[in-house]
C-alpha cells in the first residue's frame, strides 16, 4: 500500500531550466525595444515625398492630388516595409514578437483610422482636412509605436503631430507644403539621426 | 553493445558539462547562484537589453515591491553585476541601473549553465 506524504514531486532539473531560460527570453522581450527603424529608409521615403509634393502641387483637380499623394503612400510603404525588414535581419530584431510586435500594433490603428478617415472626407469633399489628419494621425502612429522603441522614435511623432496641427488649423494652402515638410523633412533630418545613432 | 552506447552518451554528456564549465571558468563552476534567484535574474535580463533602467521601470517590468527590488539591486551591486546612479530630476529622486562588464558575463555563463543542463538531461 502506497502512503500519500501530501508533497508534490520535485521538478526535473530539465525543466527548471527550460523554465529559466524561458523566463530570461520573456523579460529581454519585455524590457527590449524596438530598435530595427530603418533610418537610411526614412532619408528615401522623405526623399520621394518632396518629389511627391512638388507633382501634387501642379495636380489640376484634387482628385490628382489625393491620387499623387496615394501613390507616395504605396512607394514609401514599399521603401519603408523592405528596408526595416533589412535592418530587423541585421540587428537581429524580430519583427512578430515582443517589441517589434507591440510597436506595430501600436502604429496600426491611426493608420487604419487615416485611411477611412480619408475616405470619409474626400466623399465630403473636404480636401482641405486631408494633409493636417494625415500628419496628425502619422504622427500619433509614432508617439504610440515609438513607445516600444527607441526614445528619439516618439520625439518624431510629436514633431509629425505639430505639423498636422498647422496644417488642419491654418490656411488650406498651407496642406501640401506643410505634407512636404512633414513627409519629407522630418522623414529627412529624423532619417539621418536615426541612421547615425542607431546604425542605419 | 547498449552499454558501450550509453557509456559512450555518459562521457558525451560529461564532455558537453566539462566544456560548458571551462567557458564559465572556475569562479562559475558551479551555478551562480546570486543570479539563480528570479528577481536577480530578470534585474539582469531586463539591463541586457538596455542601456540603463530606473528603479521605477525595473519595478513595473518585474512587478514587485519597492522593498524587494531594492535589496535585490543592493545584493547585484555588491557583486559588481550591476552599478547604481543616484541623480535628482528636478525635485524627484532618479535611481538607474547599468549592467556591468562582469554581470554581462555572469548572465553568458548562467546561460551556458542552463543550456549545458538541458543537452545532458535530454541526452541522459
Amino acid at each position: 500500500m502506497k502512503r500519500s506524504f501530501g508533497m508534490t514531486a520535485p521538478r526535473p532539473l530539465h525543466d527548471r531550466a527550460l523554465d529559466n531560460l524561458r523566463y530570461i527570453r520573456q523579460t529581454m522581450e519585455r524590457a527590449g525595444s524596438f530598435t530595427a527603424v530603418p533610418g537610411w529608409g526614412q532619408v528615401a521615403v522623405g526623399a520621394t515625398a518632396l518629389v511627391a509634393a512638388l507633382l501634387a502641387a501642379r495636380q489640376p483637380t484634387p482628385e490628382l492630388w489625393l491620387a499623387t499623394w496615394l501613390g507616395e503612400a504605396v512607394v514609401a510603404l514599399g521603401i519603408g516595409g523592405a528596408t526595416m525588414v533589412r535592418k530587423a535581419f541585421a540587428v537581429n530584431d524580430p519583427l512578430l514578437s515582443g517589441p517589434g510586435r507591440r510597436a506595430g500594433l501600436s502604429f496600426l490603428p491611426p493608420m487604419v483610422v487615416g485611411g477611412l478617415l480619408t475616405v470619409a472626407l474626400s466623399r465630403a469633399g473636404l480636401w482641405h482636412a486631408l494633409p493636417g489628419t494625415w500628419l496628425l494621425l502619422y504622427g500619433t502612429g509614432f508617439v504610440t509605436g515609438g513607445a516600444f522603441s527607441v526614445r528619439i522614435v516618439p520625439v518624431m511623432g510629436v514633431c509629425f503631430m505639430t505639423f498636422g496641427a498647422a496644417a488642419l488649423l491654418g490656411p488650406a494652402a498651407w496642406g501640401n507644403w506643410l505634407m512636404a515638410a512633414g513627409f519629407g523633412g522630418l522623414h529627412m533630418v529624423f532619417g539621418t539621426i536615426i541612421a547615425r545613432r542607431y546604425g542605419g | 553493445m547498449a552499454r558501450q552506447g550509453v557509456a559512450r552518451k555518459t562521457e558525451a554528456a560529461e564532455r558537453d558539462v566539462a566544456r560548458a564549465r571551462a567557458r564559465a571558468g572556475p569562479r562559475t563552476a558551479e551555478l551562480d547562484r546570486l543570479i539563480h534567484e528570479r528577481v536577480r535574474l530578470g534585474i539582469v535580463s531586463a539591463l541586457a537589453v538596455n542601456d540603463s533602467l530606473s528603479f521605477n521601470e525595473l519595478k513595473a517590468l518585474l512587478k514587485t515591491t519597492d522593498g524587494n527590488l531594492s535589496v535585490h539591486a543592493r545584493k547585484l551591486e555588491e557583486a559588481s553585476y550591476v552599478t547604481c546612479t543616484k541623480s535628482f530630476a528636478g525635485r524627484i529622486p532618479k535611481t538607474e541601473y547599468r549592467l556591468t562588464s562582469t554581470g554581462r558575463r555572469a548572465l553568458e555563463h548562467y546561460l551556458d549553465h542552463m543550456e549545458a543542463l538541458i543537452r545532458v538531461t535530454r541526452q541522459g
